[in-house]
């Protein structure tokens, strides 16, 4: 392991992509690469984070990303609180602030966040002294979700750079899309977005994506097909007409895999809507689905994570001498 | 009968195009002369002299876009606070929005409030009453009781009416009482949507965007009906290239139309909103650099006639939110002139046209004998140092509300003294 990149990791908090170099997630993914190995040990636990205490914080329902949370935090020895914040539409603003006041009067080490706004996280960075890592923002940030993309990808073809990835569905309600956008752009590889007029965010071509709303053509060639689900709950007669012409035209299947490479790999952030976004046998076929280890590379790049953040924090403690 | 005597004075005077060394007399409260070389053969023994120093004297800025919080937010900002940020300002009168709990749409409100701000406010007040009742776009108000009551104007504030039969009618019975509407031209149906420009930075952000159209769709709508009724309409706070367009077209056909813009929309655009900062969401959303620069060059030339503050008090518990729940507007009463006078500035626009944008033609449109030098006129007068540097910081604003989005901006142009009807009321 290169641990000159390693220690360069400077970030107090991660709250996005966008603030991350290409070094930085290198190091992730080489520290990342560790923990898979390790992962797959029978004695799973280290104490590396002992004594730190990890609150996840979502005021969003989460049931994959927060036990996968829960799981990196416990496996590295922390001390790890769930808390969901169930909220009005009136006063979860007022719950945000006053919440996470209320915990970093508890001194957490490491605050875990996933909030339905985006920016929220941001905000309540400003606010907390403790290392704050967003589990998805609005529809802005998932940062980890990117990078466990990243790492799933680099096991898969070697490499990271100099690929076709098509990342197709609702790029504009995700931040899962925005996330893997800002990292396949800086590690030097090809994006690609497929969707419907009515599911992209304005001038997305100028983001480093380019755009296709014919799905053949969109994966033609690519070397990643990424697929998002669609949130079925604020589509339906406004977005897309129904889901049985969307999966018509962007649902993925047999058909329109053919323009893809012959060893293309198929993703999804989960969970998956069958027949509407994916066909199940393709989301099945262990030879070109890569999601269920996307799960288990979630696991270990939020342990190197939760990790390089700890780092940090213990430092910062020492360096003001309390 | 008191007498005071302004002299050493650059004046301006935008009636008259006058930007020339001089001086002002001024006699119970009114202009009783002003101009070059008015005392050169000396001051009136009896009179108050106040020595300008060479420095710009102009008349005071007519702030036609202006929320206060009396009645119902006084803790955001009381017409005490908010007169005091005026006055400092170099603002000597302010048009209030009627958007306030309750809001302005009886008469009997609109007397109360008008009490309560002569009472407490040391620059002028003229409220602006609702075009609807309760500002709900429905019902329109008591247009004849409520001009009768002091109404310069009527407005449903940030509220657009969406249907297009009120709007009509509100506007043709309008122009039976020869009353100035000012409307607020968004598609709300659109600005319901978001809270930034629909775009890249938007985009990047992951904020939930409304598209400028919206302004331009609203508007053109709204002229049609403004010819087709024959009323005095004004569109407040236009901020796209593309409303501009729509306007010129309008006044190219002699219609009866005049627009502002307000200072954040000339002196900033959507990036300036970086990493979510509350206090640069404003209504409507901050735009792309092209439509700031729009902006800037149809102020220029005129066919934005009038600036204004758009001057919105918010506590610090409603911008302390995520963007898009956090409340809109920022405060800029005091940043109004300072900011503005970045054109002069920066962009070489004469102090003669940057005061008919901040003084005459507001009070042109309010109907007001203000904002010129002329004999007769109140003394309503700002003297300034258009060069003086300073950094603004919105902890020591006068305003009971600290949201301003030029916070730590590096300005030039500090008012020295303000005078409303011949009385100091800052400096």
């Amino acid at each position: 392991m290169d641990i000159t990149s390693d220690s360069a990791f400077a970030h107090r908090h991660l709250l996005g992509i966008e603030d991350l170099s290409p070094r930085d997630i290198t190091a992730i993914l080489d520290r990342a690469d560790d923990y898979v190995a390790m992962n797959r040990e029978a004695r799973k636990k280290r104490d590396t984070l002992k004594g730190l205490t990890q609150i996840n914080l979502f005021f969003e329902p989460s049931t994959r990303t927060q036990a996968s949370f829960e799981l990196a935090g416990k496996r590295l020895g922390a001390d790890v609180m769930n808390m969901s914040v169930k909220t009005s539409s009136v006063s979860k603003g007022e719950t945000l602030i006053d919440t996470a006041m209320t915990l970093n009067a508890m001194h957490p080490d490491l605050l875990i966040v996933r909030h339905g706004e985006s920016g929220a996280v941001n905000l309540l960075a400003q606010k907390v002294n403790c290392a704050v890592l967003n589990a998805g923002d609005g529809r802005r940030e998932h940062p980890t979700q990117a990078l466990l993309d990243a790492l799933t990808i680099r096991r898969r073809k070697g490499r990271l750079h100099r690929l076709t990835v098509a990342i197709c569905g609702d790029i504009l309600h995700s931040r899962v899309a925005r996330s893997n956008i800002h990292l396949l752009n800086k590690m030097e590889s090809r994006v690609r977005v497929i969707a419907p007029p009515t599911l992209l965010p304005a001038g997305i071509e100028h983001f480093g994506a380019e755009v296709f709303h014919d799905m053949r053509k969109g994966l033609d060639g690519c070397d990643v097909v990424m697929m998002l689900r669609l949130q079925q709950e604020r589509m339906a007669g406004s977005f897309i007409p129904s889901t049985r012409e969307y999966f018509h035209r962007y649902g993925l299947d047999e058909d329109k895999m053919k323009g893809a490479k012959e060893d293309a790999i198929i993703m999804h952030p989960g969970p998956m809507n069958r027949g509407v976004e994916i066909d199940s046998d393709l989301a099945d076929d262990l030879n070109r689905s890569v999601i269920g280890e996307q799960v288990e590379m979630g696991v270990a790049v939020r342990m190197a994570v939760l990790e390089m953040l700890a780092r940090n924090v213990t430092n910062e403690i020492a360096g003001v001498g309390i | 009968m008191t007498r005071l005597a302004l002299t050493n004075a650059h004046l301006i005077d935008p009636a008259t195009g006058l930007d020339a060394p001089g001086g002002v007399l001024v006699q119970d409260g009114i202009i009783a002369d002003a101009g070059e070389g008015l005392f050169n053969d000396g001051t009136p023994a009896d009179a108050q002299i106040i020595n300008c120093g060479g420095k710009v004297l102009a008349p005071g800025l007519v702030d036609f876009n202006v929320s206060i919080g009396e009645p119902g937010a006084r803790h955001k900002e009381s017409f005490r606070s908010g007169g005091e940020a005026a006055a400092r300002g170099g603002v000597t009168t302010i048009i209030t929005q009627p958007n306030t709990d309750p809001p302005l749409d009886e008469p009997a409100i609109l007397e109360f409030v008008l009490r309560r701000a002569q009472a407490a406010t040391p620059v002028r007040v003229l409220p602006m009453a609702t075009l609807t009742k309760a500002a709900k776009g429905k019902e329109m108000t008591e247009y004849r009781f409520l001009l009768d009551a002091g109404a310069v104007a009527l407005t449903d504030g940030e509220n657009a009416i969406a249907d297009p039969v009120v709007f009509r009618r509100c506007l043709e019975y309008a122009a039976s009482v020869d009353a100035l509407v000012c409307h607020h031209p968004q598609e709300p149906h659109f600005s319901a949507l978001g809270c930034a420009t629909e775009g890249l930075f938007a985009s990047m952000r992951g904020l939930p965007e409304v598209p400028a159209e919206a302004e331009a769709i609203m508007l053109a709508r709204d002229i049609r009906i403004a010819a087709l009724t024959g009323a005095r309409y004004h569109a407040a706070q236009i901020s796209t290239a593309e409303s501009l367009a729509v306007i010129r077209r309008a006044k190219d056909a002699g219609t009866d139309v005049t627009c502002s813009v307000a200072v954040p929309h000339f002196a900033l655009n959507e990036f300036d909103i970086a990493d979510f900062r509350t206090f640069l969401k404003v209504c409507p959303p901050l735009r792309a650099e092209a439509d700031r620069a729009a902006m800037e060059e149809a102020l220029a030339d005129g066919l934005i006639d009038v600036i204004t503050s758009g001057h919105r008090p918010q506590d610090e518990e409603s911008k302390r939110l995520p963007f898009a729940q956090a409340a809109a507007g920022g405060v800029g009463l005091e940043t109004l002139l300072p900011v503005s006078l970045d054109l002069h500035h920066r962009a070489g626009m004469k102090l003669t046209t940057l005061f008919e944008r901040l003084s005459l033609a507001p009070a042109r449109l309010a109907g007001l004998n203000a904002g010129h030098l002329g004999k007769g006129t109140a003394a309503d007068l700002v003297l300034f140092d258009p060069g003086a540097p300073w950094v603004v910081d919105r902890k020591d604003l006068l305003s009971k509300s600290k949201n301003s989005p030029f916070h730590e901006r590096r300005v030039q142009g500090r008012v020295l003294g303000t005078w409303v009807g011949g009385e100091r009321v800052f400096g």
